[in-house]
């Protein structure tokens, strides 16, 4: 997970600590601020200068310009590409609603105390060593061809129904143990302490141990989010045609890599607001952290 | 003895005691942390446990509550076995309070939210008439201002008091205090201390597990010793502080002295 530590011109922490201090001293340290912000950019500047450079002029440049830069392609792409973006946005909301559910379902079983419910608990751990040992687009062929090629009756037959249940089942997996570490950080004095009020086992989970656990997990569970919102293009493969496919379509009547590259874009301007978010939630949880532990 | 299995009126002067353990024992692997309690309480009656650490006095106290799984032996609580088998131990544990030295509120709720939780919860309250009676609680303890605020901007004997009025919520028949006062600084030791001597003067039943040696010779109308598992020796305040009749309770007791601690 990115956003621990490491200070850099980057780093979300500086925006906020850099305030407040005695008067006297601040102007010589807004001064030191400025310098060092005029340094990093400075730096930055001649760094990709140098990179650019460094590309423009190689032997191969207008080559690969022409196959992966085509200003022509790319105008003609974008309003094929970017509207397909729309199955993908669709398709990962829908899953991610699912894995909270399913994973937090998963969560709760594999923490259940007890040796009566060591089946319940087996299961659920059988479950998440499973989709996380199996690469996710295997998954999604298995599933994608396997059972509507069983012939079924009553059994749908949209690739997007597939595309939808294969990346539920890999991410609650996931999402699921993100959860588990959330309710393990809990003190267990927490939950002593609200059965010893007299509420069951499940008014205790429900009101005191999952709400702290869920507040902790936000940012892994972002995470996981752009890890999912990333990998709907993998159900191009059993014949969704979103953002990926529809490139490839592109790719294949024009001969030419370009859309490939409009994808790309696309995905980095969903994504990175996400992650800074993400880096956002941590270092505020993070400062409050500090500021409550005495 | 005592088995009769009708829950009598909480409240009523009956003829059996708030609290009766016979003969329990409990252990935590090869350890036996209790080899055969027996303690009774009357109703109305402050006992407080004493002893070193590790003579187990918090796991008495957690088991009487049931939060830990006895070995052997019997528990009664107004005359009604509650280590009966299929007991309902959430139906128990609303009639014993217990608070804990760290103090555990909830660090995502409001003081009004901890205290009423359980009322609507486990009692079965509403929203409106368990926040009414939080709110009358808090007020009754100095606390009506801090109703609205969350745990960490409370300081700590703050936050204990606010888990004692979280106890009495349910109220409870019996108060079980564990260690309350250990975690807090010195200057906050007080205020709490406070609040338990209103309970007693009120009439509360309780028993309390202690290093303050003076606040239990204020309090207490009988001290137990506890020495590796066994009350060894019990009695008046006045008997156990100053004549003591066991090597051990000597020795214990001398061992505070010497740390001023009484």
């Amino acid at each position: 997970m990115s956003g621990f530590g490491i200070g850099g011109p980057l780093d979300s922490g500086d925006l906020i600590l850099r305030s407040g201090g005695r008067p006297a001293a601040r102007t010589r340290f807004d001064q030191s601020v400025i310098r060092s912000t005029l340094v990093a950019l400075a730096s930055t500047v001649v760094f990709f200068a140098v990179v650019g450079w460094v590309v423009v002029n190689s032997p191969g440049w207008s080559a690969v310009q022409q196959s992966f830069l085509n200003g022509k392609v790319w105008n003609e792409s974008v309003p094929d590409i970017v509207p397909a973006f729309a199955t993908n946005i669709q398709l990962f909301c829908i899953a991610e609603v699912l894995i909270l559910v399913l994973a937090l379902v998963l969560a709760v079983l594999r923490s259940l105390p007890g040796p009566v419910l060591f089946p319940v608990r087996l299961l659920a751990t059988i479950y998440t060593d499973v989709f996380r040992a199996i690469p996710g687009v295997l998954i999604i062929y298995i599933l994608g061809f396997g059972i509507p090629g069983l012939g079924l009756v009553g059994v749908p037959s949209d690739p997007f129904f597939y595309a939808v249940i294969s990346l539920t089942l890999v991410y609650s997996a996931y999402v699921s143990e993100v959860y588990r570490a959330g309710i393990q950080s809990v003190h267990p004095s927490q939950e002593a302490a609200a059965r010893s009020l007299g509420l069951t086992q499940f008014q205790a989970l429900r009101y005191v141990v999952l709400p702290q656990a869920i507040r902790r997990v936000v940012p892994p569970l972002l995470n996981d989010f752009i890890g999912l919102q990333k990998d709907s293009v993998l159900v191009s493969y059993i014949g969704v045609v979103e953002i990926f496919r529809q490139a490839q379509i592109d790719k294949a009547s024009t001969f030419n890599f370009t859309p490939y590259l409009v994808v790309a874009l696309v995905f980095l301007v969903v994504t990175i607001p996400m992650a800074r978010f993400t880096d956002l939630l941590v270092s505020r949880d993070r400062r409050r952290y500090m500021a409550s532990a005495r | 003895m005592t088995t009769t299995q009708a829950a009598p009126v909480p409240g009523s002067a009956g003829p059996s005691p708030a609290l009766e353990i016979q003969n329990l024992w409990k252990s935590f692997g090869a350890i036996d942390v209790l080899r055969g309690i027996d303690l009774t309480v009357a109703e109305h009656e402050v006992v407080c446990l004493i002893g070193s650490s590790g003579c187990g006095k918090s796991t008495l106290l957690r088991c009487t509550n049931l939060l830990e799984q006895i070995d052997g032996g019997r528990i009664f609580i107004e005359g009604e076995e509650i280590t009966a088998r299929g007991t309902d131990v959430n139906r128990i544990r609303r009639r014993i309070g217990i608070v804990f030295q760290s103090f555990t509120l909830c660090p995502h709720m409001s003081v009004l939210s901890n205290v009423s939780l359980a009322p609507r919860k486990a009692a079965g309250k509403s929203k409106a008439v368990a926040e009414a009676e939080a709110t009358a609680l808090l007020e009754r303890f100095g606390l009506a201002d801090k109703r609205n605020e969350f745990p960490d901007r409370l300081s700590g004997g703050q936050q204990q008091r606010v888990a004692i009025v979280r106890a009495l919520a349910m109220q409870p028949d019996l108060l079980l205090l564990d260690e309350i006062t250990s975690a807090l600084d010195p200057e906050l030791v007080a205020e709490v201390l406070n609040v338990i001597r209103e309970l007693a003067h009120g009439g509360m039943t309780m028993v309390i597990a202690t290093h303050e040696m003076g606040f239990a010779r204020d309090i207490a109308n009988r001290v137990c010793f506890l020495d590796e598992g066994v009350i060894l020796e019990q009695g008046t305040p006045a008997e156990i502080f100053s004549h003591p009749r066991e090597a051990r309770t000597q020795q214990f007791l001398e061992r505070i002295i010497e740390a001023g601690r009484l």
